[in-house]
């Protein structure tokens, strides 16, 4: 558990590094693709985010998020929807989501990946 | 050295109630039987969550929280039977040598203890980025179990995995262990994490945490004390009490009380606000614990 801050400068460059410009750039607008009757939001997961942290879709409808884990087997646990999944770097793990109704629905990566593991959670928000 | 029961008892008799049970559903059995019946009750001591190798903000002084500890359970008037230490020893570390110093200079810290039955479990801090390795180095196998005293004491590792699973192993050397034992034996689990879904949000929680559970259901005399939350929380899953303990390096909200688990902010006024250790009492007799709270630096 910690309170220490960190870079988000050197965090992005980092990522850029490692080849996921595409990724963020699409994870950063936090607008949900469509697919069908699917809402996809892709997600990155690094030592200790996600990003979009936060990111916002529509009530009554099925969610699949595309995560791409960077650097961990980092965890992806929505407790409020009994979803969780292992987030393995080097492919694209799709989680579906069933139609929710509108509020929060806080996430938390699950697998301890270091010191400031407690810092990495997110938050969707579902709108009506 | 007079039974410590009989001590608090004739304290009792003066007015001087000085010892209190934060358990729930642990009144002691009072009465002309409890009296009669013959036992060795005993205490032990646990410390948990001093994360040794921190530096920040929600603890200016914490190079020096853990000796001020070590020095108050030295102090105390009735010495222990022993002392566990119920995980993150040490803040983590990605540099496995930094990890190494870190556990060298927490168990020379501790080897100040005057009682040297000292027992250790990691945390996740300590063990999951390794899964567990510098810890066995250091203090040994991370799940066991012993008797004291008529007690059946068994120690849970569900840090070592970084997904806080028990894993079917160890499961199914936890329910052989306990069916080598009378079935109403007083049992006392041992943990970093709590085994039941605290609040899973903040990650406080053990995966499989409920299959230990329904194994250890089936004892009538099952107590647990963990660590993890860095607070005093109390909790019955069916006739299971959970108890977790308060940290030796800063405080955490109550579960599920603000948005993040970010640590409480540091109080210059009052610098050891929340950080301490605790007595348990055991009674084999009757398979109650009572618990009794102390601060960092007086005991």
């Amino acid at each position: 558990m910690t309170a220490q801050g960190h870079s988000r400068r050197g965090w992005m460059e980092r990522a850029l590094a490692f080849g996921a410009a595409p990724l963020l750039l699409a994870a950063a607008r936090s607008v949900p693709a469509q697919t069908g009757e699917a809402q996809v939001v892709k997600i990155v997961a690094q030592r200790f985010h996600y990003t979009p942290g936060e990111f916002r879709v529509k009530a009554g409808r099925p969610v699949v998020l595309e995560f791409t884990s960077l650097d961990f087997v980092h965890g992806f646990n929505m407790p409020d929807l009994k979803v969780r999944a292992d987030l393995v770097p080097g492919k694209v793990t799709r989680v579906s989501l069933p139609a929710a109704t509108p509020g929060t629905y806080d996430f938390v990566c699950d697998n301890f990946c270091g010191d400031q593991h407690e810092e990495m959670h997110g938050r969707m928000i579902v709108e009506a | 050295m007079k039974n410590r029961r009989e001590l608090l008892k004739l304290v009792a008799l003066g007015g001087g109630a000085v010892y209190a049970s934060g358990l729930a559903g642990s009144a002691l059995a009072a009465g002309a039987k409890a009296a009669a019946t013959p036992y060795d009750d005993f205490y032990f001591v646990q410390l948990s969550d001093t994360h040794w190798g921190f530096s920040g903000p929600p603890n200016p002084d914490a190079a020096n929280t853990l000796k001020k500890a070590v020095a108050s359970v030295n102090a105390l008037a009735d010495p222990p039977d022993f002392i566990i230490f119920t995980g993150d020893l040490t803040h983590t570390t990605d540099d496995p040598a930094e990890r190494r110093r870190r556990m060298a200079e927490f168990r020379d810290i501790v080897s100040a203890l005057k009682v040297k039955q000292v027992r250790f479990m990691p945390g996740e801090h300590d063990a999951s980025l390794d899964r567990g390795a510098a810890f066995k180095e250091f203090f040994g196998e991370t799940f066991y179990s012993f008797d004291h005293k008529g007690v059946h004491f068994i120690a849970i590792d569900n840090v070592s995995d970084p997904g806080a699973r028990i894993g079917d192993e160890q499961l199914a050397w936890m329910k052989a262990d306990l069916a080598k034992r009378p079935a109403d034996s007083p049992i006392v689990v041992l943990t970093h994490r709590p085994l039941f879904d605290l609040e899973p949000k903040w990650d406080w929680a053990t995966r499989d945490g409920a299959q230990a559970i329904d194994i250890l259901k089936q004892y009538p005399k099952v107590t647990v004390f963990y660590g993890h939350i860095h607070q005093e929380h109390h909790h019955m899953t069916g006739h299971i009490a959970h108890h977790s303990a308060k940290s030796l390096i800063f405080p955490l909200p109550a579960p599920g009380s603000q948005p993040a688990r970010t640590p409480l902010p540091w109080d210059p006024s009052q610098p050891n606000r929340g950080l301490g250790f605790r007595e348990v009492e055991a009674e084999p007799d009757t398979a109650q614990y009572k618990i009794h709270e102390f601060g960092v630096a007086k005991a």
